[in-house]
């Protein structure tokens, strides 16, 4: 299946939710989620913390299979295809939906290689060297990194890594990428930079990314799906839930539910 | 819209559905499978080491056996007697062991954990710690010999109960000072503030404040190492050596004495099948013994953590 | 204001307090208990010179008379005062190597066996104290084992490699019961335990995001393992290893009972065999003049062997701990 195929009709949906619930050791973390995200476009996942979105976006790309007792019912669907089908394979999945971490993560070799690594295990037989360089300007680290490409990934900055993991998930081309929470653990500036980062990939990606920065949602996405948390009878904990999910600007400025308003006018204060 | 100039370089990505022929997958499976092997195999010679001590241990146990002394062996005998004394040997031994051992371990341990202040001095005593750990256990038969026994050093006698507490306690001492080094090391630091800033004595904080708290790891590692030692047998066969009498007055610490695993031992490669029975009971108690300890310590760490 | 006040106002109390300043008493127990620590923790030093210098000045004798010829001869003739360790040293070194050979594949595959989720935890978690019991089995009970039921039932089946690799200098003789083969078996099972157990622990503390990075790039479970897990957890292992080799080397009891005791050189494991422990477990408590001091001299290159392997082994444990 080539990719290109499905970028000639626009808005094309990306990744479909239906009815998706899912359950840690039984108790439910998100429930009866609808929601379609659309090619190509940023969608920023916003909410309080505890309504899910991490959990949402993990789902995407099958992460949660790394942790136990996690369970998912209902559709997610990538173009179509439902994801957690028996018969589809999770790597697969992964090859083609990227993720960006909350903290960076980059692997214990040196800049060159962690670009290098995921780009060979993905069967990359191109120029490697001009691979790297491309993915290290896309992510606006080139600059920082062209003189010690052969140095530890754990030398850079805690924003320059995170772009070096950025870097690493372009150079196998997936097709979506997903961030979580990418600029948390990082400094003002530094988290400008991924902003603008992000501005430069969206061309040429669809992203999702999980923020609790609203400024952060309404400065870098076309369309925001906004979370809650409820307390729910008979349950211990927490149960998110999506509230509403449109374009950025109608969400921020003239929102549907009270809910999505009083959390909105509640962070801007 | 063009993606990266060199996309094309990447095979064509699959589509999503899993093909368990991929040379990926085939690859990832047989790997999971013989991994999950190994991880049988190794669980294998518990199994198989418990089933037979059960076995041919379990069956041999009886009072008799439990309190009466053994026989020397010679003949083919119907019974080989019992293991009494070995029994009560075996405690003597890790008694004495235990005695020399817990002290200075424990008084160690404090010194590392509430007084260095990693300097030399007490990294020195760590790393000879985790070396001392290291000697085999033989090396500590072999100087206790050199010193204690060959010398008749100690109010003339030479194998004797208390030469093979003292190679014992060698090889406690190590784990015991580890132990206690890391369990009070656990304790919080502000226990100890709030002790020091009622203006409390180091020796009174160390005692009554920081010692209690880490009571049950420091507890535990010392059953432990006890365990170990009540098993050992590399440094008892030239120092404890062996006997067929009851330890029938105190002054018998100074004259050899039986243990168990010594026993197990020496009637092993005897020609004997009455002998060997013997050999199989005494290993079914001391597995008991051993075994009952450690689940006992995991659940009461275990319970400690919740 | 009014709170400070208060205080002010407050009766002056501390003559109530009777050990405001302190007695020489509690300064004398203090500084007594600090020197008793200290004196103890000194303990551990003194054992461990006490042990080296008595086993060097113990072999020193036999050093002088045989010196390195010692290692690389295997007379040992108690009547003409001959001695040489090569058949017990060589023996040291194939036991615990061959035992390495195999106990590594298979504690460190058990070990990523435990720490990846491919069955659940609880599972995992009784093969992970089913393996550590293991090493709370004597020594002695092991030997015991292996004479009476694990040597009897591998006879056909070392009389079959025998037969069918004699031709190799290691299978060349007929396995007879007791040898070298049994022996490397039994050690195979003492060491499993150490091997998996720190190879768990440093596999588990590999971070938890490495792993997210490499699936998330869409690596398989394998790829991650031997490529980010396994490299990132190495230097553990290989800790692990070197201890579990140490533990080979001077591990006594199960290998006196199981290996023959043979003090005649052969290349052969089928056949019998000797270590260095299992010679001085045999003939320590008997010996008398040269015999001592040549075990003496043995014991030292033991404890030579040991105690290298060890402190690289604390050395590699060490800078895993410093690496994240």
């Amino acid at each position: 299946m080539d990719s290109k195929a499905t970028h000639n009709t626009s808005p094309q949906i990306c990744i479909g939710m239906e009815n998706v619930t899912i359950e840690y050791n039984g108790s439910p973390a998100v429930r009866n989620i609808y929601c379609d995200i659309p090619s190509e476009k940023v969608t920023a996942l916003i909410g309080p913390s505890g309504c899910g979105k991490s959990t949402v976006l993990r789902s995407f790309n099958r992460m949660n299979d790394l942790i136990e007792g996690c369970t998912l019912k209902g559709k997610v669907l990538f173009e179509g295809k439902d994801i957690y089908a028996k018969n589809v394979d999770p790597v697969e999945v992964r090859r083609r939906i990227g993720m960006v971490f909350q903290q960076p993560n980059p692997f214990p070799k040196s800049i060159y290689e962690n670009i290098a690594f995921g780009a060979r295990i993905n069967g990359y037989t191109g120029d490697m060297d001009n691979l790297v360089e491309q993915s290290l300007k896309q992510a606006a680290v080139w600059e920082e990194c062209k003189d010690k490409l052969n140095e530890s990934g754990y030398s850079l900055s805690g924003g320059q890594q995170q772009r070096l993991c950025i870097a690493r998930t372009i150079a196998t081309q997936p097709e979506v990428i997903l961030m979580d929470e990418p600029c948390s653990a990082l400094d003002p500036i530094s988290t400008l930079k991924i902003e603008e980062t992000i501005h430069e990939l969206k061309s040429r990606f669809t992203i999702v990314i999980v923020t609790h920065n609203m400024q952060q949602a309404l400065r870098v996405s076309d369309m925001t799906a906004f979370y809650n948390a409820e307390e729910t009878i008979g349950m211990s904990g927490k149960v998110g839930y999506l509230v509403e999910f449109s374009e950025t600007q109608k969400i921020f400025n003239s929102p549907k539910e009270k809910a999505t308003q009083d959390y909105i006018q509640g962070k801007f204060g | 819209m063009e993606r990266m100039s060199n996309s094309g370089t990447y095979k064509k990505k699959g589509d999503l559905y899993y093909n368990s022929l991929l040379s990926r997958n085939l690859y990832n499976n047989s790997l999971t499978f013989i991994s999950g092997i190994l991880a049988i195999i190794a669980i294998l010679p518990l199994i198989l080491v418990l089933t037979y001590v059960v076995i041919n241990g379990a069956s041999e146990i009886n009072l008799a056996v439990l309190t009466q002394l053994p026989e020397p062996p010679g003949e083919d005998l119907p019974s080989a007697g019992g293991i009494g004394n070995a029994i009560i040997g075996t405690i003597v031994v890790s008694g004495i062991a235990s005695l020399i051992a817990i002290p200075i371990g424990v008084g160690g341990g404090i010194y590392l954990a509430e007084y260095s202040r990693g300097g030399t001095f007490s990294k020195f005593i760590r790393f000879g710690a985790n070396v001392l750990s290291g000697v085999p256990s033989i090396i500590a038969g072999v100087c206790i010999y050199s010193v204690i026994v060959s010398t008749r050093i100690i109010l003339g006698s030479n194998f004797s109960a208390l030469a093979g507490g003292i190679s014992l306690s060698i090889l406690m001492l190590p784990t015991i000072i580890k132990t206690t080094d890391e369990g009070l090391k656990l304790v919080s630091d502000d226990l100890r503030k709030a002790a020091l800033g009622v203006g409390a004595s180091k020796f009174v904080t160390v005692s009554q404040i920081t010692i209690p708290a880490a009571f049950t790891p420091i507890g535990t590692g010392i059953v432990l190492a006890l365990a170990r030692a009540a098993g050992e047998t590399a440094p008892l066969i030239f120092t404890a050596l062996f006997s067929f009498y009851w330890l029938d007055s105190p002054e018998g610490i100074l004259q050899p004495i039986a243990t168990l695993s010594v026993l197990i031992y020496n009637f092993a490669i005897e020609p004997y099948k009455a002998q060997n029975e013997l050999a199989w009971a005494a290993s079914f108690l001391l597995v008991a013994f051993v075994l009952s300890i450690n689940l006992l310590t995991r659940w009461i760490g275990k319970r400690g953590k919740h | 204001m009014s709170i400070y006040g208060e205080f002010l106002v407050l009766p002056k109390t501390t003559d109530l307090y009777l050990l405001r300043s302190r007695p020489p008493s509690e300064k004398l127990i203090d500084l007594t208990f600090r020197n008793v620590v200290i004196s103890m923790a000194a303990m551990v030093a003194v054992v461990l010179f006490g042990i080296l210098v008595l086993v060097f000045t113990g072999s020193v004798e036999s050093m002088g008379r045989y010196g390195l010829r010692f290692l690389f001869t295997s007379d040992w003739n108690p009547v003409n005062n001959d001695y040489g360790a090569f058949a017990a040293i060589y023996g040291t070194i194939v036991t615990s190597t061959f035992s390495l050979l195999i106990a590594v594949p298979l504690g460190v595959g058990a070990a990523i066996f435990i720490t990846e989720n491919i069955i659940p935890t609880r599972i995992r978690e009784a093969i992970g104290i089913m393996v550590e019991l293991l090493a709370a089995i004597p020594s002695v009970v092991l030997g015991l084992w292996a004479i009476y039921v694990m040597e009897p039932f591998l006879r056909p089946l070392l009389s079959g490699l025998h037969e069918y690799l004699g031709w190799i200098p290691f299978f060349s003789t007929k396995p007879i019961g007791p040898g070298t083969l049994p022996a490397i078996l039994i050690l195979v099972i003492m060491i499993l335990p150490i091997i998996t157990s720190i190879s768990r622990d440093s596999l588990n503390q590999v971070p938890k995001k490495l792993r997210e990075a490499s699936y998330g790039i869409g690596a398989t479970r394998w790829t991650t393992i031997f490529k980010v897990i396994v490299p990132a957890a190495v230097s553990g292992i290989a800790g692990g290893v070197l201890l579990a080799l140490g533990r080979a080397m001077g591990e006594t009891m199960a290998v006196t009972m199981i290996i023959g005791n043979s003090n005649a050189f052969n290349w052969s494991i089928l056949s019998p065999g000797y270590t260095i422990a299992s010679m001085l477990a045999n003939q320590f408590g008997e010996a008398d003049g040269a015999q001592v001091s040549s075990l003496m001299y043995a014991a030292f290159v033991l404890m030579v062997l040991t105690l290298a392997v060890n402190v690289v082994a604390q050395w590699l444990v060490k800078r895993l701990s410093l690496k994240y």
